[in-house]
């Protein structure tokens, strides 16, 4: 959801006006939480998997030159087509132009991050081709012409009873139909159908391997395999930091991704690509799009390791209570607040501000990405490029006055507690977003420091 | 050994008890405690906010209160986080790196310095504990869920060594109250929904007091507890280990 008028606060104040679907919300991300928790917890060796996939990452990031060329050149060997795109425009056009020379005017397109990122559904739309999500939740949210509100749970937010009535306008379910089993099978039905009718599909990549020249998509459904395996065109779609140097690195991430996503040992298909089968076309598009000017900022590039599993956004404890959605871009929560401000600096200002620095976001990474310091310096950086809103920045002034002089704090401190005292008017009214919800303290008789004074005469 | 007693401003201007609190307890431990007079804030409202740049002056007067001490402690781990991380002077950064590493949230100066083994503390209550975010995961006063490690908590540590008090088992040990800050406030909407589900998980389990080394997150909770009417109270740490 792209909103210029709206932002985090805003979204999520709507979010709010519907308490039970908050809970149930947050309830239902908890639980995979704690599914996380459980499966962490079997492996004793956790946290050293953690430190060495870190370590991997960070040594990708020092090389990202050296191991991309290194996999272009293997991928070419093995008969891949490679494509390099600055940003999300020239990964559309490439993505086009594939498609043109084929012919194509309908594909599918298995779940990827980067595609959403780069806005790819409604370029192919505009330009009369029709895409066809084959992952579940993504159809989901495609049908229901909505983005992904989560990157592993793109329908989270959505009831089984609000898909029943998506799935009887669209694909003709009985009304009233809810249960998941019956939809599942319904959208598979649906979805085989489209299979066997399309000549080119797309796919996103979890992890590309420089020595082999091969990448590995993971899902849960098989939907990406099918495309791929059916198709006479696979293009596959990266963000470059998704190179990893070598395929014995991939047992790490593999243990990682899914017990940090779902609690899964594993994901149900963890597919090699290596080479086109014969007579088919295996292209690979290798997408930049602010990834470099990530690169360049020391304080942000570590979130350049992130592997997309989601685990920060299941256990943020915001994230929870505000929807994906109300992050307006496509990859939300803890880790989408500190990529959007790269790309877009002032449509995405408020989202380094919509969290209480818990910490429990890079705790949770597995790949030990310091989450909640990067929002803090992004809040920084924001507040130095002038887009802090200026009613706040007149109240920083007016706080660095106060606070920074002994006098002025004890004698504005004084004043305040009276005026609460003696005028509770003055701050228990609407316009005092603390009030709305809460009680303000209470008065005490006086101040600690008016107290030790009296009774602690030095 | 000589303390300085930093109390953070909200506490003294709305929360003295807990500040006495502090100061007694520590005064019951044989530690005699100075408190400099000219303290105003750390700066975290600023810098949280983004505007670290403007937090020159609280730093400046941070350090002119509190260089002198061998130990500074705080009955706030936000506050005392705060420091640690972010106090840094142009002029005198030689004593501002001094003070972020003998800055000293209480519960962590009482079980890590003084080493106490038992109080004289009773509190026939059942008690729900509050693990503020910045205490627990910034200064690692207790083990955080979302590690695989072994649990210890520092503040339960102590609350155990009160006599009759009932410490009470919550659903999520370590979820975020909402607080946050400018966050309480810019994100009205989330804050408030954030501390009401976390009083339920207190108020569930029977709770009669939420404590929590951290009274702004308490501040929080008891808005929104006595909103609701709710006879569940708040008390600071230091108010439960001194009580006799």
């Amino acid at each position: 959801m792209s909103s210029a008028t709206k932002d985090h606060a805003g979204l999520s104040d709507i979010f709010n006006k519907d308490e039970a679907r908050v809970d149930w919300h947050d309830e239902t991300l908890w639980f995979v939480r704690a599914k996380r928790d459980k499966a962490a917890h079997n492996l004793p060796e956790w946290e050293s998997l953690r430190e060495t996939a870190s370590l991997i990452k960070n040594n990708v990031l020092s090389n990202l030159y050296n191991y991309l060329v290194e996999f272009e050149t293997q991928a070419q060997k093995n008969g891949i087509t490679v494509h390099w795109a600055a940003n999300a425009e020239e990964h559309n056009r490439i993505v086009h132009g594939i498609l043109k020379a084929h012919s194509v005017n309908r594909l599918i397109k298995s779940k990827s991050m980067l595609t959403e990122e780069c806005h790819l559904n409604e370029y192919l739309k505009n330009n009369g081709i029709d895409v066809i999500d084959t992952d579940l939740g993504e159809r989901i949210v495609q049908l229901a012409q909505e983005p992904p509100s989560h990157i592993v749970l793109p329908c989270i937010h959505k009831k089984k009873e609000e898909i029943g009535e998506l799935f009887h306008e669209h694909l003709g379910t009985p009304k009233g139909m809810a249960d998941p089993l019956f939809l599942t099978a319904a959208a598979r039905e649906h979805l085989r159908e489209t299979f066997l009718t399309r000549k080119a599909a797309i796919t996103g990549v979890n992890f590309a391997v420089a020595e082999t020249g091969e990448f590995v998509v993971c899902t849960n459904e098989g939907n990406a395999d099918m495309g791929a395996h059916l198709a006479d065109v696979h293009i596959a779609c990266m963000g470059i930091e998704k190179i990893i140097p070598k395929r014995t690195n991939l047992g790490v991430f593999l243990r990682l991704l899914t017990r940090s996503a779902t609690g899964q040992p594993i994901t149900t298909y963890s597919s090699h690509f290596k080479k086109p089968r014969p007579g088919q076309e295996m292209h690979i598009v290798l997408v930049d799009n602010g990834r470099t000017t990530q690169l360049s900022r020391p304080d942000f590039r570590n979130s350049l390791k992130c592997i997309r599993c989601a685990a920060c956004m299941n256990t943020c404890p915001v994230y929870r209570r505000s929807g994906g959605h109300s992050y307006h871009t496509a990859v939300a929560g803890p880790i989408g607040s500190i990529l959007a401000p790269n790309l877009d600096m002032r449509e995405y200002a408020d989202l380094p501000f919509a969290s209480t620095l818990c910490g429990s976001c890079s705790n949770v990474c597995p790949v030990k990405i310091n989450i909640h310091e990067q929002l803090y310096k992004w809040r920084q950086v924001i507040v130095k490029e002038g887009y802090a809103d200026p009613k706040k920045k007149l109240a920083m002034k007016a706080m660095e006055f106060t606070l920074s002089s002994p006098f002025v704090y004890k004698n504005a401190g004084k004043a305040g507690r009276w005026f609460m005292k003696h005028a509770p008017f003055t701050v228990n009214n609407k316009l005092n977003l603390w009030y709305q919800q809460r009680e303000m303290p209470e008065v005490p008789q006086q101040s600690f420091g008016e107290w030790y004074k009296k009774n602690k005469k030095a | 050994m000589n303390v300085g007693l930093f109390i953070p401003c909200y506490i003294d201007q709305f929360y003295p008890n807990a500040a006495i609190a502090t100061l007694n307890l520590l005064s019951k431990l044989g530690i005699t405690v100075k408190y400099p007079v000219n303290q105003t804030c750390c700066g975290q409202p600023m810098a949280n906010s983004g505007f670290e740049h403007l937090t020159q002056g609280c730093n400046e007067l941070f350090i002119d209160n509190f260089a002198e001490f061998d130990y500074i402690v705080s009955p706030s781990g936000s506050c005392v986080l705060h420091i640690k991380d972010h106090l840094h002077s142009p002029t005198a950064e030689e004593k501002a790196s001094g003070i972020r590493k003998k800055v000293y949230e209480l519960t962590e100066f009482l079980t890590d310095v003084l080493k106490v083994d038992k109080l004289s503390a009773r509190f026939p209550h059942k008690v729900g504990v509050h693990q503020s975010c910045h205490g627990q995961r910034g200064l690692m006063l207790a083990q955080m869920t979302e590690l695989v490690a072994a649990p210890f908590s520092k503040p339960l540590q102590l609350l155990k060594m009160v006599e009759g008090l009932e410490l009470v088992e919550l659903s999520r040990p370590d979820e975020c109250c909402g607080f946050g800050g400018t966050f309480c406030v810019a994100e009205e909407a989330v804050s408030v929904k954030m501390g009401k589900d976390r009083v339920a998980d207190h108020v569930n389990h029977g709770a009669e007091y939420i404590t929590a080394a951290d009274m702004s997150c308490l501040m929080h909770m008891e808005g929104i507890l006595r909103r609701q009417n709710s006879k569940v109270k708040v008390l600071h740490i230091a108010e439960i280990l001194n009580a006799e």
